[in-house]
């Protein structure tokens, strides 16, 4: 599997050896080492995923991934040494897609970067019905009455994983294995931060959800159709 | 102002329950007095009169409430009782007087009128006493008669001069022949003989010259009868003999006087009464409704509404008191600002100082990693020098994460995320992460009372670091042998107990445990290689979740910690669910042998609430000499029984409670030199990295817990 990775961090050796990591890997690293030029570079680049440090010189890491989630929505994992709740939160609010705590080791980092790109893998043609929402799973399309919603490719995988069991009460670990790829529980905020945005995405009120519905004390459910 | 301080410590009151103590001394002795025997039931008598007390204290307690809460109502109350005892004292001293001028007055006039009347009385006797000499020849045949047509017309010739104001009447002497005397006479309807009093006419009797009394004026007609002023004297009559002739005057005008003033002065005195009563009423106001608005702003004040304020207007002493206030307030604000930007730069500094930590960490990290992968490819010490380094930068990795977090709950910055989870499901989890480590101790994990849900409102992610503690350290500890998590939910507490079979605790060893860095024995091998911090961040964690964190144990007979964190977040721990000494443990198995019931012991194990600050010894060693008998003695002191109190005064290191002995504290010095560890390190990292699967280690989250008390 190949990937063009844009690594945005101002630390040159990490850089670096982050760089010597993925290449072993098999990525294809470009570097950035401010926030200012992060998307200029991201745009010249065109990467499969971005790895994007939160403290950078310049812009800081959340406005470049609020930049980055305006124009695409292409995998973002935050490089965090902060693991405080509103640090990362703020982080995945602002459009990242997952997050990772300094210090991580290289097969973590490398295990998280794969889970982000394994969806390129050819998915069966399938159409699925979440309330008033049309998914097409080969097309990554989702239509309301015809109109399309646009949706980053993790939202996308977080509504089919609850479209295809619309029986089924999802745990946020559950989720978080077959979303984001995690063999171990996490952190469940990941959840929560995603659902929020999924829902300011597809809800008509997001108040009052009925697509993605919450199940208290046990997690989520899709809405009925 | 952290989550640490909103719940309180067990059995420690609420925050604000008390009012201030100072108050009830405010009332007065009186108050006192009633609220001491009448309503405290102070009375030292038969049951019967305690009852009728009760019974008459019942109704007056909200009115004995009122007046000790409203100053305005005991102002008022008290200045119309005594402006009304003010007023009664003046209107007394103010009648007294105008009765005294009153009568003075009359009684002057009466005394000439009085005076003038016996003299005519004397004349008009020795002029008919001449008259008499001379015609006594012609009419001496009736001599009464004629003395008493000549007293007839001496009375009505007397009271005619007074036109009403007076009346005329004549007695005869009490001592007079009752043959010879002379009829009682009066003018104008007097009753003569009923409106002169007995002892005046004595006193008349015996003495020379005229008397005076009070009396009333009875009347022969209808006419209501009235006080009067008597004068009297004895004179004769023209045959020589003694009479009393009086004088009275009637004092209607007087009396009539007399009730106008009364009048006058109670309708007065009421509206004074009333009207200072609103005074009063008005003036307490305008004092009280500031303190009272001070009372309400305080109330706001300290319940974290920083920015309240009095209205202060005028310059005086009140618009001072809310100048003062304000101040105060403005003062308060202020500190608590520095304080919560000093917190803030704290936390902001230990934030930085991580990333700045952490980043070149990152890169040694994943440059060791590079390494240890390459290492086949070195020559042995080379490639062994890889495997240490890489080992020993997971045990930095996991100091530093551990370090972080204790910081933070120092810093007050840990949040407490809580939401309704079941901890059957976060057993589970933590069952299955430490199973990997299981299988290579050869230890079964038992779960027990997970047939129900056990749902309580907690921050999973913490409460998962705290149980996957508990049962790391307990197959580390249990040597093999098996390990029990027992789940129960009772009221309105929730607890979670791990039970081991191993080494167990050294008594006193059960609270110090918690202390950071402790380390019981360190010449055992260690093979998860924790950093000494585990239990500590574990405890704060329960605490943070106004939980407890307790462990037990006794030595060669295991031990058992039990976390229990409240059913609904923020309401006080009463009790937990599970009892802290477990069912099992030698001396109740002892004392069962012993055949001595199991309640004793078992209600010692159940800890009950303790007072935050009370950190004395657990009632064991007190206990210890009745059951020495039954039990290896030196197993007894190992029940940690106690109760980990919410941070009040120390928050560092409650769990390092005090209470060990010195010649304990001389023994732990030495247990924590960390010249053992280099050699305990290796020999312990090496295996786990090896066999440990990769996954296990995939999250930071599971190396933080991954802490041991490393005996």
């Amino acid at each position: 599997m190949k990937g063009r990775v844009l690594v945005v961090d101002d630390d040159t050796a990490l850089a670096e050896m982050l760089g010597i990591v993925l290449r072993g890997e098999g990525f294809e690293p470009s570097f950035v080492a401010d926030g200012d030029r992060a998307l200029a570079a991201f745009r010249e680049s065109k990467p499969d995923l971005v790895l994007l440090d939160l403290m950078l010189p310049g812009r800081d890491g959340i406005e470049v991934c609020r930049l980055i989630r305006a124009e695409s929505g292409v995998p973002i994992v935050m490089l965090t040494a902060k693991s405080d709740t509103v640090d990362v939160v703020v982080g995945l609010e602002s459009g990242a897609d997952d997050y990772i705590v300094k210090p991580f080791k290289p097969k973590e980092l490398v295990a998280r970067i794969r889970a982000r790109l394994r969806r390129s893998e050819e998915p069966a043609p399938e159409q699925l019905a979440i309330g008033d929402l049309v998914i097409d799973v080969a097309g990554h399309s989702v239509k309301r009455d015809g109109a399309s919603i646009a949706l980053t490719p993790l939202e996308f995988d977080l509504l089919v994983a609850l479209a295809r069991k619309p029986w089924q009460v999802f745990t946020r670990e559950v989720l978080l294995e077959q979303v984001w790829g995690y063999r171990h529980a996490a952190d469940t905020r990941l959840v929560n931060v995603h659902v929020q945005r999924l829902r300011s995405k597809v809800e008509k009120d997001p108040e009052r959800p009925e697509i993605v519905v919450t199940v208290r004390g046990v997690g989520y459910k899709a809405g009925p159709s | 102002m952290s989550r640490d301080s909103a719940a309180s410590a067990p059995g420690e009151p609420g925050a604000r329950s008390g009012r201030p103590v100072g108050r009830k001394m405010t009332g007065s002795r009186w108050g006192r007095f009633v609220e001491g025997g009448l309503l405290q039931g102070g009375v030292q008598g038969s049951p019967v009169l305690r009852l009728f007390m009760r019974w008459v204290r019942r109704p007056l307690l909200p009115v004995m409430r009122l007046w000790r809460r409203n100053i305005q109502l005991k102002v008022v109350v008290t200045t119309l009782l005594m402006s009304l005892g003010v007023v009664l004292l003046l209107g007394f001293v103010v009648i007294g007087q105008v009765r005294n001028g009153l009568l003075d007055a009359k009684v002057k006039a009466s005394q000439s009128q009085a005076t003038g009347g016996f003299t005519v009385a004397k004349q008009e006797a020795d002029s008919a006493m001449g008259a008499d000499g001379d015609d006594r020849s012609g009419s001496g045949d009736n001599p009464v008669q004629n003395v008493s047509g000549w007293m007839n017309s001496l009375v009505e010739s007397l009271s005619s001069g007074g036109q009403g104001a007076f009346s005329v009447v004549t007695l005869a002497t009490t001592t007079a022949d009752s043959s010879r005397a002379l009829g009682p006479r009066g003018s104008g309807y007097v009753n003569p003989s009923i409106s002169v009093p007995q002892n005046l006419r004595e006193r008349v009797d015996a003495g020379r010259g005229a008397t005076q009394s009070y009396t009333r004026i009875v009347y022969t007609n209808s006419q209501e009868s009235q006080p009067a002023l008597i004068i009297g004297t004895q004179v004769n009559d023209p045959k020589g003999d003694p009479y009393q002739l009086y004088y009275l005057f009637p004092l209607t005008q007087e009396e009539k006087s007399l009730s106008l003033v009364k009048g006058t002065l109670a309708t007065a005195g009421l509206f004074v009464v009333v009207l200072l009563g609103a005074i009063a009423w008005l003036v307490v106001r305008q004092v009280v409704t500031p303190v009272r608005m001070a009372a309400g702003i305080a109330e706001r004040l300290s319940a974290g509404r920083l920015q309240e304020r009095m209205k202060v207007t005028g310059e005086d002493d009140i618009a001072r008191l809310g100048e003062a206030f304000n101040k105060m307030a403005q003062n308060l604000q202020l500190k608590i600002q520095q304080l919560e930007d000093l917190s803030r730069m704290q936390r902001r500094f230990v934030s930085d100082v991580s990333h700045e930590l952490r980043t070149p960490l990152t890169t040694v990290r994943m440059a060791a990693d590079v390494i240890h992968d390459a290492r086949v490819d070195f020559d042995p010490m080379t490639a062994r020098s890889a495997e240490l380094l890489a080992d020993q930068l997971d045990r930095f990795e996991t100091l530093l994460a551990d370090l972080l977090e204790i910081s933070r709950f120092d810093a007050g910055a840990a949040a407490l995320e809580a939401e309704p989870i079941d901890l059957r499901e976060v057993v589970r989890r933590v069952i299955s992460g430490a199973e990997p480590l299981a299988e290579r101790k050869g230890t079964r994990i038992r779960v027990v009372g997970d047939q129900q849900p056990v749902v309580a409102e907690a921050d999973a992610r913490r409460v998962e670091r705290v149980l996957r503690n508990l049962v790391v350290n307990a197959v580390e500890h249990g040597e093999g042998k098996d390990v029990v998590v027992k789940l129960a939910s009772a009221g309105g507490a929730v607890a979670v107990a791990v039970r081991d079979y191993g080494v167990g605790l050294k008594p006193g060893e059960a609270t110090r445990v918690f202390s950071r860095f402790w380390r019981a024995d360190p010449a055992r091998a260690r093979t998860t290689g924790g950093t000494g911090l585990g239990l500590s961040i574990a405890l704060e964690d329960a605490r943070l979740h106004g939980g407890w964190l307790q462990a037990w144990g006794e030595p060669g007979g295991g031990s058992q910690f039990r976390l229990t964190v409240p059913r609904t977040a923020d309401e006080p721990l009463r009790g937990s669910p599970i009892p802290l000494e477990p069912k099992d443990s030698r001396r109740n198995r002892g004392l069962n042998d012993a055949g001595l019931p199991l309640g004793g012991t078992q209600k010692l194990a159940t800890v009950p609430a303790q007072p935050a600050g009370e950190r004395t010894v657990p009632p064991m060693p007190a206990r210890a000499p009745r059951v020495a008998g039954a039990v290896d003695p030196a197993a007894l002191p190992g029940n940690g029984a106690r109760v980990v109190p919410r941070p009040t005064a120390d928050t560092r290191g409650p769990a390092a409670a005090p209470e060990e002995t010195s010649e304990d504290r001389r023994e732990v010095p030495r247990e924590e030199t960390s010249e053992d560890m280099p050699e305990a390190a290796p020999s312990a990292g090496g295996p786990e990295a090896g066999a440990q699967p990769e996954q296990t280690k995939q999250t930071q989250q599971l190396k933080q817990g991954e802490a041991s008390r490393g005996r």
